[in-house]
């Protein structure tokens, strides 16, 4: 069991790594001058110098690696080019309410999504099964951002019973206030979330209940509802958690289009203005950063098979 | 010898002996992927011809700006007076250009990719673990950083895109290759002396095609969508171009006026995007019940 | 038929079941009547298809209702008529009065439950005891199926446990509450011989101490003549023939349960001619197969599959390789044929060692030696016709399309099919037409050595015994030198010449058929050939 974990905390390192490369070439590789097209249409040629400064393009490519990777290591993600901020400053102050937005998404969507998808999987066929699967068919196809400005429409602008935009900190504006903003983001980035799990849970809990075991259980002549919830709901969950883990990847692309949507403070928010300032280390450094909690989180859910699946244990 | 007509008799009487059913007829008789088809028929050609029709779609008209839905122009006007319905149809171009264009590049990189992973040992582990380092770059932050690296034009947003939907097409191509290989008449194939290049193309590529078929329309669903979220975020193809997620980019400002400027390019990207998907669950049912868990 | 004095507990009368619309048939089993009495164990043998599963399944209430449903007839169980209970009202009788053993042990077991509290389930679901007055039944209950430490094996997962001890525990969980009916669904299968013994074994003595009645599906004949009391013989869901075992094995009155019993293959091996020739067309010296290895970080662990095999095959004999799961008879096949490359070690062929030869050169050595794998459903490609199957080597090998073809057409007729059929796919072959195509696309290279890699296990009795003559039809056309890999030493007794026994890896005893079977030396052999099921039954000379 030890060993399984230490296996799997040392096989993200290469996966980290590659990450990084990735990001590295990406700035070096790019056709045409990046620092240039960074520096926009306007920029006279000391721009396109400063930032190509900046971004160190002008050493040699070993130098540039040895800098990037010293720099990585010591947990540096670089520095804004206008602000002049490290980027891991920028995040801290952004970062409050994106993790709320992801906490309430995430537990939002697996209340609704698991039972849902298991009560599909049980009454496969029926009109329940069919809706699930009709939900999550549309929850693939409506953009993210139509689907918010359609429940700001509707609730806000029709219904007036939420706020339109905007953020409130539940530790400085309390929670009901956090609450009343944070319900529409939370319903707009959940909509995919849930279509994706529901459809994972129905499709893991109905391979489950053809299982030689579940048939078992009714031999005992255990009843429906338990043989769902005892056996065939602690077996489907292996595939459903690693799914929820992989949906995270889904939900920080979310993430950007909701809060820009919503007006909202966070890292998402931060990206935009990037894009929109042209402030290519801070894309750089938000994409590295998104991309290792996505690796350590998938990391905490492989190490979590061990709760649901005694036989990952060697 | 005996006869088989026993043979024949005393075996297997409960599983069928019938012939299959050919394909292209399955696949009509399922309803899904004739009405998501039909639909999506539809909608190409009304984005290839559509424009031939309407008005001018870059066409200003000061006079008439964020004018409501009306007889006159269906869709609504924007904030410079353009007409919505010319540039929602205009834009349904871009879409299927983008969406197409995506799958069939991923397809073909993740194809060959997925086969060598799944064929050569020596390659598996570099090829995966790079794959798992572009899967946990979130797709959309990846294309926003390619773009703002190199310029936004329709073929970089292809590229951009591109990018991070391989990875699933080569998870999938080896998780065939890995399970077919095993089979005994691939077994069979190998002891009869066949050259893995022929195993490949004979044995294991045909296999390959059906879920291939099934995650290319997958991957067209979430270009498309991708494409729209780059474009609304200003991050897309460039503003002067009538693409749905430009058009709804532009309409952000006026959104509490007008909300129409966004609802019909909205309305017009979910119904292609669900065409795509419906027709996709489609196939996948008729093609190959089992490969649905991969997705 | 006897009518006993004891009260019956299961009576059929007249039951029928509808299959689904399109399938090959109406109805998947009809007008069944049986009776199971107490104290009595009635077995129901039948071939795939025959309908004896659905029957147990539909007096279980385990039928999918949608695809089976119950016409007429009825099943009753202590005088009560099941067909006509609610949901409700048999869930409570399952596992109360009567309970089932299922084939598979491995997924029968729930995979992430303890199994202790799977049996405690049983427990749970049917009567009020508290928590520790279930744990106490569950271990005694196990002690009552003989499992060694209850108490430690209780916290146990299946995946920890071995083949026999978890049936062990699927038989203390149908036991538990001590029902009436015990339903067991071909039980002994999936296990290894000698395993299958002990449990028959075991079932044989619960039987005879709880005194319930025993329904007993199985395919095989041995099992019959070791356990049954009375015989059902099912044949495309009609009953056939039913009477006590003496009846229906001494003495079968119906042609189709003459036929079952007279295509068991006999443990007698018949007396073979040895060609004393030095012929070998195979040798193995000294070949060893190791899984696994010493990876970074990881304690070697490492799997012996095959440990020095020495082993010669002559031309025109057939050399039995016999074995339970994991003894590394299909390793050594698999070497041989180079689908897996030996970790050392000769393999000779005609003098050549092609042990460690490289892809490019082994490539004239693999039409020498061709194999016929076990399943038949997954050996062709379903894609291709079989005729294109069955060119495809020799015309790897430079033969033209239109030699090929009259070589696979030539082929067919050898493996008693019609040469007609080349142009048709796979799938509307049965699974015994399908190994004779596998046959023939083995034939068609023209080897010298043929190996049949558990070639008949798949296939049903009667279908076992044509393929088998037809293995040693084509042995003795083409002079071939067989490899012939089986768990089964009935099938072995009748086929190979000479016999390897392999246990973990390692040869234990190897000769002639003859000697082997009748004297016995290594203590591994003998126990083998004591686990046999009706070993005291000779099946072939009573027809």
């Amino acid at each position: 069991m030890y060993f399984y974990i230490l296996k799997r905390i040392l096989s993200t390192i290469p996966v980290m790594i590659i990450v990084a490369l990735f990001v590295f070439l990406m700035l070096r590789l790019a056709p045409g001058d990046p620092a240039a097209v960074i520096a926009g249409d306007y920029a006279t040629a000391e721009d396109v110098e400063r930032i190509r400064e900046q971004l160190g393009l002008n050493e040699p490519i070993p130098v540039q690696m040895y800098k990037w990777v010293a720099q990585l290591a010591s947990g540096d993600l670089g520095t804004a080019i206008f602000s002049k901020l490290p980027v891991t400053t920028l995040i801290g102050q952004r970062l409050e309410p994106t993790l709320l937005l992801a906490l309430s998404t995430i537990t939002f969507t697996v209340l609704v999504a698991v039972p849902l998808g298991t009560l599909a999987a049980y009454k496969a066929g029926s009109w329940v099964d069919r809706f699930v699967m009709l939900f999550s068919v549309a929850g693939f196809s409506v953009p993210v951002f139509v689907l918010g400005y359609v429940l700001i429409y509707l609730l806000s602008m029709q219904l007036k019973i939420l706020p339109v935009q905007g953020y409130k900190s539940p530790f400085e504006h309390g929670f009901i206030e956090f609450f009343r903003h944070i319900i529409l983001p939370t319903l707009t980035l959940s909509v995919i979330y849930i279509a994706l799990i529901a459809r994972m849970t129905r499709a893991s809990v109905q391979e489950v209940l053809q299982e030689d075991y579940v048939r078992t259980a009714r031999a005992k002549g255990q009843s429906e509802f338990k043989i769902l919830l005892r056996h065939a709901l602690r077996n489907a969950a292996v595939p459903i958690v690693t799914v929820i883990g992989l949906g995270i990847a889904l939900m920080i692309g979310g993430v950007v289009v909701t809060e820009s949507v919503f007006n909202i403070p966070g890292l998402g928010r931060l990206v935009l203005d990037a894009v929109l300032a042209r402030d290519y280390p801070v894309i750089q450094g938000l994409i590295l950063f998104f991309s290792f909690v996505y690796i350590l989180i998938n990391l905490l859910i492989d190490l979590s098979y061990t709760l649901f699946d005694p036989r990952i244990r060697y | 010898m005996t006869d088989t007509n026993q043979d024949q008799l005393m075996s297997d009487s409960v599983l069928s002996q019938r012939e299959d059913p050919g394909v292209l007829s399955m696949m009509l008789n399922n309803r899904a992927i004739f009405w998501g088809g039909s639909l999506l028929l539809l909608f190409a050609l009304i984005a290839i011809f559509g424009p031939l029709f309407t008005a001018d779609p870059a066409a200003l008209n000061p006079i008439k700006r964020l004018k409501p839905p009306s007889v006159e122009i269906w869709f609504g006007s924007d904030f410079l007076g353009r007409d919505i319905f010319a540039r929602v149809i205009y834009g349904g171009r871009i879409s299927l250009v983008v969406g197409i264009a995506v799958a069939v590049i991923a397809v073909i990189i993740g194809l060959f990719l997925g086969l060598v992973a799944g064929y050569v040992r020596a390659l598996d582990a570099v090829i995966m673990r790079v794959m798992d380092g572009l899967m946990s770059i979130p797709a959309i932050l990846l294309a926003i950083a390619l773009i703002s690296l190199s310029g936004a034009t329709l073929s970089t947003v292809v590229i951009a895109i591109v990018i991070p939907e391989i990875p699933r097409v080569v998870r999938l191509v080896r998780a065939v290759v890995l399970t077919v290989r095993e089979e005994p008449y691939v077994e069979a194939a190998i002891a009869a002396g066949t050259r893995l290049p022929l195993i490949m193309v004979r044995h294991i590529l045909p296999n390959t095609i059906a879920p291939l078929i099934v995650q290319a329309t997958y991957v067209c669903a979430s270009a498309m969508l991708t494409e729209s979220i780059l474009g609304f975020l200003g991050a897309g193809i460039p503003p002067e171009i009538p693409s749905w997620g430009n058009i709804m980019s532009e309409g952000r400002t006026y959104f509490q006026i007008s909300p129409w400027i966004i609802f019909f390019p909205g309305i017009a990207l979910a119904l292609t995007v669900l065409a795509v998907n419906i027709v996709g669950d489609g196939l996948r049912d008729t093609l190959d019940p089992r490969i649905a868990r991969k997705m | 038929m006897s009518e006993g004095k004891a009260k019956p507990v299961l009576e059929i009368n007249g039951l029928t079941v509808r299959l689904p619309e399109g399938a090959d048939r109406e109805f998947a089993i009809e007008d069944v009547t049986l009776s199971v009495s107490e104290g009595e164990i009635v077995c129901i043998v039948g071939e795939s298809g025959s309908g004896k599963s659905v029957t147990a399944f539909t007096v279980m209430g385990l039928i999918p209702k949608k695809d089976l449903t119950p016409v007429a007839g009825e099943v009753l169980l202590q005088g009560e008529d099941l067909l006509k209970k609610t949901d409700r009202q048999m869930r409570a009788m399952r596992g109360e009065n009567m309970a089932m053993v299922f084939q598979e042990p491995m997924t029968a077991l729930n995979p992430v439950m303890r199994v202790g509290d799977q049996i405690a389930e049983l427990l749970e679901i049917h009567t009020n005891m508290s928590g520790t007055a279930r744990k106490k039944r569950v271990i005694d209950a196990m002690k009552d199926v003989s499992l060694p430490d209850p108490n430690k094996m209780y916290l146990s997962y299946p995946h920890q446990l071995s083949g026999g001890q978890r049936q062990r525990i699927m038989i203390a969980m149908a036991l538990a509450l001590e029902p009436r009916l015990l339903i067991a669904d071909e039980p002994t299968t999936a296990l290894d011989v000698t395993t299958q013994a002990e449990v028959l074994e075991l079932i044989k003595d619960i039987q005879r101490r709880h005194g319930m009645g025993v329904m007993f599906i199985t395919h095989d004949f041995g099992v019959v003549a070791d356990i049954a009391d009375r015989v059902v013989v099912m044949q495309n869901g009609k009953i056939v023939e039913q009477g006590t075992r003496d009846e229906i094995i001494a003495a079968p009155k119906h042609p189709y349960t003459k036929m079952l019993i007279g295509s068991v293959p006999s443990l007698t091996p018949p007396a073979h001619s040895h060609p004393e020739t030095d012929d070998a067309a195979l040798k193995t010296h000294g070949l060893n197969m190791v899984y696994g290895r010493h990876g970074f970080l990881q304690k070697g662990r490492l799997v012996h599959a095959a440990q020095d095999v020495e082993l010669v095959v002559r031309r025109g004999e057939t050399l039995g390789v016999v074995g339970e799961s994991g003894s590394g008879k299909s390793t050594v096949a698999r070497c041989i044929v180079r689908l897996i490359d030996p970790t050392s070690g000769d393999i000779d062929i005609e003098g050549v060692n092609i042990a460690t030869m490289p892809e490019r050169e082994l490539r004239a050595f693999r039409q020498q030696i061709q194999i016929v794998f076990q399943d038949p459903y997954r050996s062709l490609n379903p894609r291709r016709t079989v005729g294109q199957s069955i060119v495809e080597g020799p015309m790897n090998y430079g033969l033209g399309a239109d030699e090929a073809r009259v070589r696979a057409e030539e082929l067919m007729r050898v493996v008693g099919l019609a040469p007609e059929a080349l142009d048709r796919f796979p799938h509307q072959f049965s699974g015994g037409q399908r190994q004779r195509v596998c046959i023939a696309r083995a034939l068609a290279m023209e080897p010298k050595v043929l190996i049949a890699d558990e070639a008949v296990s798949a296939l049903d009795v009667s279908v076992q015994a044509q393929v088998l003559r037809l293995l040693r039809d084509v042995r003795e056309r083409y002079d071939l030198a067989m490899l012939f890999i089986t768990h089964d030493l009935r099938v072995a007794a009748q086929i190979c010449d000479r016999i390897m026994v392999m246990q973990h890896g390692v040869v234990v005893e190897e000769g002639r058929t003859e000697e082997v079977y009748a004297n016995p030396q290594h203590p591994y052999t003998q126990s083998l050939l004591a686990a046999a099921p009706g070993r005291d039954v000779d099946f072939a000379q009573l027809v």
